[in-house]
């Protein structure tokens, strides 16, 4: 158990070093970072940005030195806001967290009962009527999606405000886009690894013995089912942040998605390195977290 | 020599028959189903516009005509059959630029997979063929390439390198190849326990050509349904790309600018981001019901 701990903590700190090299070559992959940065100045100009920010300096040097500040939360100031870029970051993390959580929470609360449904009940119509909606769901560009609640709700019929994030009612709109885009996925995986358990068994053997239709189901199937789902879950968090981004842009969120789009338009690549690092280590955290989980979950690794 | 490449030759022939055969019945089983046939037929349409798109389209995409500005579509109150989906903020047909817009996102859809597939089959080989230390190596690249959402990451790396038709395709091939790598080294894995390699490796045959001769095709189903699933992503990446401005630049049409350009003018004419939008739903779902299709026929268990 320490053995196995020890080696997924060397292999978390590798990740991180590879997703700090990453987040470097985000501003090295041109060849020249000056003119990226300065698109329009005098060469004269670049040369002292060179100098000051030690762009003349061997790749590997400028990259360890990268990693060091990095582990020390230096990202560099933003040009911009002339602010240190991860302050930046952290001030806008708990709006973006607070998104993709309430997206997550009502993509869940839709996929578990209508998966769980779905698979006791098979091919019935309310299985039939969730597939074609996870097809749809699965097919549509969340910004569309944005859009076309925003057209329907705050244009059309003016029950919701169009954007912003100031009051609980902005909340809505982004939460359901996010929650639109997530739970077609979630639905996917709950359908499918209750159907796997459904039928084996253990099951039959507790169904059986007497033991009610709904118990079984939910104390005996889907606690077997909520690993994979779990696991699933964490791979797709990746996939969630990236929605977040657009979910913020469409709706003028004031998250860490538009900070990256607006750094980005505003060439102001200190901001967008730290919000690409601090939102890739939350994927890279949260993974770990659901891979701990699993061996504890997992009495099969747990004992070995 | 003729020893050497008798049996191996046999049980490849054989193999191909399987496969063959596999895929016939595949192909009727794909036939059979009105969900994947619904599929392909919108695929096809679209893929007609992509390549006809000079031809088919009623007007010139890039014309504008300040008189005709936000024409509502034909069955509309205002609207005329000449422009059958309106017209936009400068008068373009929006019909006309949905069906050039096909062609940047089938070309960026299809291409940025095709870079995938070679980066990531070639790795996954490798990784589950060769195992050890380069394994090692390969599946830590994934592990750090599974840490970024795919979008950031290219949404980053196109403002970095200059928005260009090149940059989208090469930098979602090379955020998106990873899951190939996974599939192909988990397919590899099991393969490699199997008698038939064995064999071959007995026969002292090169290890690049086991890999390629007789590892490979075993793993071509699943190459094949990850694929359309594959494209579907990219096309929505190249349109999200699009929409938040960093996408194939220049002025010719995409359906992600226009929505992103429609989005601004959503309060006085609806239309605007509302088609190119239906046709990125329909594209995708087609491919994904063809994809989701393929996957059940290509199934061994169930053929």
């Amino acid at each position: 158990m320490t053995a196995l701990l020890v080696r997924r903590v060397l292999r978390l700190l590798v990740v991180c070093a590879g997703v700090s090299l990453v987040t470097f070559s985000i501003l090295h992959v041109s060849g020249d970072p000056a003119s990226l940065m300065l698109p329009e100045a005098t060469e004269a100009d670049r040369i002292a940005l060179r100098a000051s920010l030690g762009f003349d300096q061997p790749l590997a040097s400028q990259f360890m030195r990268f990693l060091g500040n990095t582990v020390s939360g230096n990202f560099g100031n933003s040009f911009y806001h002339r602010k240190p870029a991860l302050a930046l970051v952290m001030e806008r993390m708990p709006t973006t967290l607070l998104l993709t959580i309430l997206a997550l929470a009502l993509a869940t609360l839709i996929a578990v009962p209508v998966g769980i449904y779905g698979a006791v009940r098979r091919n019935s119509l309310v299985d039939h009527i969730s597939t074609v909606v996870v097809f749809l769901g699965q097919s549509m560009p969340t910004f569309w999606t944005g859009i076309m609640l925003m057209l329907l709700f705050a244009v059309e019929w003016r029950l919701l405000p169009v954007s912003g994030w100031a009051t609980w009612s902005a909340l809505i709109l982004p939460t359901i886009t996010l929650g639109t885009f997530t739970a077609p996925l979630l639905l996917r995986i709950v359908r499918s690894s209750m159907l796997e358990v459904i039928n084996l068994d253990y099951v039959r053997t507790a169904r059986a013995k007497g033991v009610s239709e709904w118990r079984v189901i939910l104390s005996h199937a889907l606690k077997n089912a909520a690993l994979p789902l779990v696991t699933v879950t964490g791979l797709q968090f990746g996939l969630l942040l990236g929605g977040a981004v657009i979910t913020e842009s469409v709706f003028a969120v004031p998250g860490v998605g538009r900070l990256i789009v607006d750094g980005i338009r505003q060439l102001d690549f200190p901001v967008v390195q730290a919000a690409v690092f601090m939102l890739a280590m939350i994927v890279v955290l949260v993974n770990f977290a659901v891979d701990m989980l699993y061996v504890y979950l997992n009495p099969q690794i747990r004992i070995r | 020599m003729a020893i050497a490449t008798l049996p191996s030759g046999t049980a490849v022939e054989a193999a191909d028959a399987r496969l063959a055969r596999a895929g016939s019945r595949s192909w009727r089983k794909l036939a059979r189903n009105p969900a994947a046939l619904a599929g392909a037929l919108i695929l096809l349409v679209v893929v007609g516009a992509a390549i006809g798109a000079d031809w088919i389209a009623p007007h010139d995409p890039a014309k504008q005509s300040l008189v005709r500005r936000f024409m509502p579509p034909a069955w509309s109150a205002g609207g005329s059959l000449t422009y059958l989906l309106g017209t936009d903020q400068v008068g373009r047909d929006i019909l006309s630029r949905m069906i050039h817009g096909a062609r940047i996102s089938l070309t960026v859809g299809v291409a940025a997979v095709v870079v995938s597939l070679l980066v990531g089959v070639g790795l996954g080989l490798i990784s589950g063929f060769v195992g050890g230390r380069i394994d090692m190596v390969i599946m830590t690249v994934v592990d750090v390439t599974l840490s970024f959402p795919q979008l950031l990451l290219a949404l980053a790396f196109v403002a970095a390198l200059g928005p260009s038709l090149t940059t989208v395709i090469v930098v979602l091939g090379l955020t998106g190849w990873e899951r190939y790598t996974r599939v192909v080294r988990a397919e590899v894995l099991a393969l490699r326990e199997k008698d038939f390699i064995e064999a071959a490796r007995a026969m002292g045959i090169g290890w690049a050509r086991t890999l390629l001769r007789h590892v490979l095709p075993n793993t071509f189903s699943s190459i094949i349904v990850l694929s359309t699933l594959q494209v579907a992503q990219a096309i929505l990446a190249e349109a999200a790309l699009s929409f938040l401005g960093v996408g194939t630049g220049g002025t010719y049409p995409t359906w992600g600018q226009m929505i992103s350009l429609g989005r601004n003018f959503v309060t006085v004419a609806w239309w605007l981001p509302t088609f190119p939008g239906l046709a990125i739903l329909m594209t995708v779902l087609a491919i994904n019901l063809v994809g989701d299709r393929l996957r059940d026929a290509l199934d061994p268990r169930t053929v």
